[in-house]
């Protein structure tokens, strides 16, 4: 993943509350084996309508979406930040996230910023005329008006957003406190393994590889 | 007691590896389901940096969201093609990636297969106090049990494959207590339908529920797996119920579950998880369940919900402005007018299934208001989609789908089906539909769908009627 420490650019003046995920990518397009491509399934239902923020050339690749309370709520898939990254969106603001999404979106290198609905008003006016800065650096959102909102991230997903760290591997590196907690639970609570189950649950290949 | 702890923060406290300086903890995954549409992008990342899966064995996969409902083998026992190229190549690579990597997978053809929430419980695989997780937002369904089980995105089930840990931060604690018992024809499904009712789609967001009181008490397993299934609608991530006899009696014998000595070891650790007197929630908010009557949605957000008995509400009735643009456009998108009866709405659709609604208590409560009757002349699709082979056969043996069959409803093969528009499956753009299903969303059910929220028996009722119905007039004439 790249790091981001800014984004700064035109921003989408939407401000809709409980924005799910079926509306960012409908599940037809969910049928990919892929990460990529998916931009162009990105808010399919709203972009049928004439005259959408999502085809007006004013906010063409914009890099910031400014939204309401509860984005990205419903469903896991992670096709939704897959679709806002691939359309070019790094940096979503609004009232409160979805906390599925919240995490999909800092792994695909995309900030969810969390401002209060007067911020998200302000900015959504702004936004109609001119363009928007999300600083990691300060942690703050600004614009060519003197506005200011700092805002609070998470201080472990703030560095790996910074420095492009890749989770799979930072864990990977905590290898034997892991099988230590294993051979913890193994002892003392044995039954946790699964059970074989059903003939019908089969079992191919070699695992661990 | 010194320290009072509620279940969430037992079962937390138990699978927390390491915590680090920023207060994110490392937190081991007991049990991982996988599935065909958010797996495919995990496998080709642990191949493209040449990772392993750490523990296959505690790891289970099952087709589901993409797979028809119609006939999977012919009168021959032929396995029939998957006519759309792209959900096929999708149900193959998960054949092949759990292959690959020494997963267990139940197939397509195999009785045990269904959603993947139905299953995880009914084969055993989800225990009380594990940590459970699966790349679908509704794995909150297995908190029903006990487990601490949430939905994550495909690099979490990458992180999960590699390592069966998550990096974590602890979540806040929300008690959900229903106090009071259930009145004549009202169901779980209507109980967390006036849960979400109250406490609004981002209501839970940052908590985890713990559902608690004499209603959640006195419910099955099947009950309390519909309303921890719909924790996600209320905005948390994961819902729980403490195991109790209840769900140790469901358990036992279950193919996957604890044998033997093993099985008086697990239940004497599960019954020390229930929370302790005086342990502290965040948050708690509390429900009569006297006043709850039978529910369902009226709009596009879950927390659009209203007694069968009401009226689809005026925008200008609500107090905060967002909500009131969000109401209309709700309308407009529904096709309803404010102040239409409820149960002056028609529909063409009938959905029952899901993994909200598509236990075998389910389908006798719906079975129970068709039976004798039949599906209205202006339906034009009404399904009975079983959770799985299992719940299947288990109707079968019941005569359930006879019943079904007689009234004119479909019988069709376990899956994801009309929940969400992935598969064959789906109600026709302006056209409407009761849904025994967990979202309403705009598009859901496919493209200018319409999804009214209801219960397994109201979803009856509506078919037999053709417009949503007051299930307890039914009840009534028949008795
Ligand atoms: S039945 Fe619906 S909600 Fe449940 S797993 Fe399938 S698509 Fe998701």
């Amino acid at each position: 993943m790249d790091p981001v420490s800014q984004v700064s650019g035109r921003a989408y003046p939407w401000g809709a509350k409980n924005v799910d995920t079926d509306v960012i990518i409908p599940a037809h397009w969910l049928k990919t084996t892929s990460r990529k491509g998916l931009g162009r399934g990105a808010f399919e239902t709203v972009r049928a309508e004439p005259g959408n923020l999502f085809d007006d050339p004013r906010y063409a690749g914009a890099p910031v979406l400014v939204a309401g309370e509860n984005f990205g709520c419903g469903s896991s898939r992670e096709h939704a930040a897959w679709a806002l990254a691939d359309m070019g969106v790094k940096a979503v603001i609004a009232p409160s996230f979805s906390d599925i999404f919240s995490g999909n979106a800092f792994k695909n290198g995309i900030v969810p910023v969390v401002l209060p609905q007067e911020a998200i008003d302000r900015l959504v006016e702004v936004a109609k005329t001119d363009e928007i800065t999300v600083d990691l650096e300060t942690m703050t959102v600004t614009t060519a008006y003197q506005d200011r909102f700092p805002f609070e991230l998470d201080p472990f997903r703030r560095e790996c957003l910074m420095r492009g760290l890749d989770e799979v591997g930072i864990t990977l590196a905590r290898d034997t406190a892991i099988s230590n907690y294993e051979a913890g639970v193994a002892a003392a609570r044995p039954w946790m393994l699964a059970g074989n189950g059903h003939e019908g649950v089969a079992v191919e290949g070699s695992g661990r590889t | 007691m010194a320290n009072p702890k509620t279940l969430y923060e037992k079962i937390w406290d138990a699978h927390v590896v390491e915590r680090r300086d920023d207060g994110t903890c490392l937190v081991y995954i007991d049990r991982h389901l996988v599935h065909e549409v958010t797996s495919p992008q995990a496998f080709d990342a642990l191949r493209a940096n040449g990772r392993g899966v750490r523990r296959p064995d505690l790891t289970l996969a099952v087709p589901d969201h993409n797979l028809p409902t119609t006939a999977r083998v012919d009168a021959a026992g032929h396995v029939l093609p998957i006519a759309d190229p792209e959900s096929a190549n999708q149900l193959a690579a998960l054949r092949s990636n759990t292959a690959e990597f020494g997963i267990r997978y139940i197939d397509a053809t195999a009785p045990e297969q269904g959603i993947v929430h139905v299953i995880g419980p009914e084969q055993g695989f989800t225990l009380p106090g594990t940590t459970l997780v699966c790349g679908d937002s509704h794995t909150s369904a297995h908190g029903a049990l006990g487990a601490l089980a949430f939905g994550i995105g495909t690099s979490e089930v990458e992180h999960v494959l590699a390592t069966q840990t998550l990096l974590l931060r602890q979540s806040k604690t929300m008690e959900v207590r229903v106090d009071g018992s259930l009145g004549y024809g009202v169901s779980p499904k209507d109980v967390i339908l006036a849960i979400i009712g109250r406490i609004g789609a981002a209501g839970g967001t940052g908590y985890v529920i713990e559902f608690t009181g004499e209603v959640i008490r006195a419910m099955s397993v099947e009950g309390r797996l519909t309303v921890s299934n719909m924790s996600i609608e209320g905005g948390a991530r994961a819902g729980l119920i403490a195991p109790d006899d209840t769900t140790f009696a469901y358990l036992r014998d279950r193919p996957m579950a604890p044998k033997g000595a093993d099985w008086d070891q697990a239940v004497a650790w599960w019954r020390s998880l229930a929370s302790d007197p005086g342990a502290a929630y965040d948050r708690t908010v509390t429900l009569d369940a006297t006043y709850i009557a039978p529910s369902l949605t009226w709009g596009t957000s879950p927390e659009d919900v209203v007694a069968i008995t009401g009226i689809v509400p005026d925008p200008e009735s609500f107090a905060d402005p967002s909500k009131r643009v969000a109401a209309q456009k709700s309308l407009d998108y529904m096709g309803l007018a404010a102040g239409t009866a409820m149960q002056d709405i028609p529909i063409e659709h009938v959905f029952i299934g899901s993994c909200t609604n598509s236990r075998i208590e389910d389908l006798r409560a719906a079975a129970a208001v068709v039976e004798g009757r039949h599906v209205a002349d202006r339906i034009r699709q009404a399904l009975v989609v079983p959770g799985s082979g299992l719940v299947k056969r288990q109707a079968e043996a019941e005569g359930l789908d006879r019943i079904f069959k007689e009234a004119g409803f479909q019988w069709r093969e376990p899956g994801c089906s009309m929940c969400l528009a992935m598969n064959p499956d789906k109600v026709p753009a302006g056209e409407r539909c009761a849904s025994t299903s967990n979202r309403n969303f705009v598009g859901r059910q496919g493209p200018g769908s319409r999804t009214h929220l209801v219960s397994p028996a109201m979803a009856a009722a509506a078919a037999v009627t053709g417009k949503l119905t007051d299930v307890r007039e039914l009840m009534a004439s028949k008795s």
